[in-house]
């Protein structure tokens, strides 16, 4: 077991270990520049990817982070599999854990699940997602695509902009970013905004939250909502809270743009925005698999110096 | 840890790397496309001080790169305390040079191999060469040094301290017991 037992959330964790982290992610960022992108640290080990939930590009990412590091992976998805037939998700853990792997990454509709796998099972559990809760390498990869444009987030002023009420992203983002010394804002319509976000400060004003921020990470807004009735319209939201180049501009000249992805285009972030200078995404994704190579590391190499 | 002898003083440093400087100029029969590679973390600026001397003598400065061989350890399944992963920078392409390897004790060995790995992942080397500043002998894989400072016979409950200036603050070889 590594240094790390788990990653589910970032509940105890303190700078030093986030900046840890965040180094071995740079460390491994350099791998992925080389030609041959592979290295055998993580030989031996097995790791899972067992996603009750569909997700595309996390579960690639994840499965590509630890077969560069040469460990050896299989995959889990939940649909079309035992699930289906009735299988619990303990009995679908457990059977997993008959076969001896050493990482579990678990992807769940429900929050708290990886949580109980972490009880349930003997190798080291990474949340990738669960229900409203947490997405903490999400939040790993945020950090690290913000550290690089702003060097350090000491003071600086981070806005998280949509459907906060329903977003892990948001969450996680708003426990971590703190511990590195930022502000953050989140801002939507009230109907998306939740009672209380810890780390963060809440408001329906976006260019309040805007207004000289130093980042701007734009959340998906999920069109199931309308249906909810969180939502009174497609059209309102857009024209009150769609992150356009005019809004932006209350943020710092050239703050960085951030979307956790997939991007809705045009609803909650204008198009020409996503593909301009200003945006990230594309740098989030390479920081993705960086990060989660470190944390693949930090689980299951030696234990804490 | 008891202190037991001091091996090399400042000035029998340098003059064990200005030797060691020649005899890889000699052995690669000038300087032209050599290039230098510091293993974490006493191998860098011995290899920095390496490139300045071959320099001196031949007017031509080798490029020095950075190795960490931490992601090829062949103890990582077993190991106790977490390594750190340092910094790998070889902005220079490794095919088709011979490449020095600077290190700066040799003991098992398997340091040495874990580098070998790493540097061939990174290109083809038209050959490698290995250089340390102190042999201390009690290999435990097939492995030799090419350019050596000082052989030094220890026994394994001996430990060889390298202090440089650039990474200690201080500069000399001793020897202590465990």
């Amino acid at each position: 077991m590594g240094a790390l037992a788990h990653l589910l959330d970032f509940a105890g964790w303190d700078r030093a270990r986030v900046e840890s982290l965040l180094e071995t992610a740079r460390m491994m960022e350099e791998v992925l520049e080389r030609p041959m992108k592979k290295v055998p640290a993580l030989k031996g080990f097995t790791v899972a990817t067992v996603f009750f939930e569909p997700s595309t590009r996390t579960k690639i990412s994840f499965e590509l982070a630890a077969r560069r590091m040469s460990a050896d992976v299989v995959g889990f998805s939940g649909a079309g599999s035992s699930l289906a037939k009735g299988e619990s998700f303990k009995d679908t853990l457990l059977t997993l854990q008959a076969m001896a792997l050493d990482a579990y990454v678990i992807r769940a509709p429900v929050a708290g699940m990886a949580h109980q796998a972490a009880r349930w099972l003997k190798g080291a559990v990474v949340n990738a997602g669960d229900g409203r809760r947490a997405h903490p390498t999400q939040a790993l990869l945020d950090a690290y695509t913000l550290l690089e444009e702003l060097e350090s987030l000491e003071g600086k002023k981070i806005a998280i902009v949509g459907d906060v009420a329903h977003s892990r992203v948001a969450r996680s983002n708003a426990e971590l970013l703190p511990l590195l010394g930022a502000e953050v804002w989140a801002a939507g319509p009230v109907g998306l905004l939740p009672e209380r976000l810890p780390g963060a400060r809440l408001t329906t004003d976006l260019d309040e939250a805007l207004s000289g921020a130093d980042a701007v990470m734009v959340l998906r807004l999920q069109r199931e909502r309308m249906d909810e009735g969180a939502l009174p319209s497609l059209r309102e939201y857009v024209a009150e809270y769609q992150v356009t180049r005019q809004r932006l501009d209350r943020a710092k000249p050239g703050a960085p743009l951030l979307h956790p992805g997939p991007m809705n285009r045009d609803v909650e972030l204008e198009g020409a925005l996503a593909d301009g200078p200003r945006s990230r995404v594309e740098r989030q994704v390479r920081a993705g698999e960086a990060v989660r190579m470190a944390v693949l590391y930090h689980l299951l190499v030696g234990r804490a110096a | 840890m008891r202190f037991k002898a001091k091996v090399l003083e400042p000035a029998e440093i340098e003059r064990a790397l200005r030797r060691m400087a020649h005899e890889i100029i000699e052995k690669n029969k000038g300087a032209g496309d050599l290039a230098l590679v510091g293993i974490h973390t006493r191998g860098i600026p011995l290899a920095e001080r390496l490139a300045a001397l071959i320099e001196r003598f031949e007017g031509v400065r080798p490029p020095v790169g950075v190795l960490d061989i931490t992601l090829y350890r062949d103890d990582l399944s077993e190991i106790g305390v977490q390594p750190k992963v340092r910094e790998t920078r070889i902005p220079w392409d490794v095919t088709g040079r011979p490449v020095v390897l600077v290190d700066d004790v040799l003991f098992t060995g398997r340091t040495a191999r874990a580098a070998l790995d790493a540097l061939v992942d990174l290109g083809r080397p038209k050959r490698v060469y290995l250089a340390v500043l102190v042999d201390r002998g009690h290999r435990e894989l097939p492995i030799r040094a090419d350019f050596v400072g000082k052989n030094l016979p220890t026994s394994k409950s001996e430990v060889v301290k390298v202090k440089l200036r650039e990474t200690d603050g201080e500069e000399g070889v001793e020897l202590w017991e465990r």
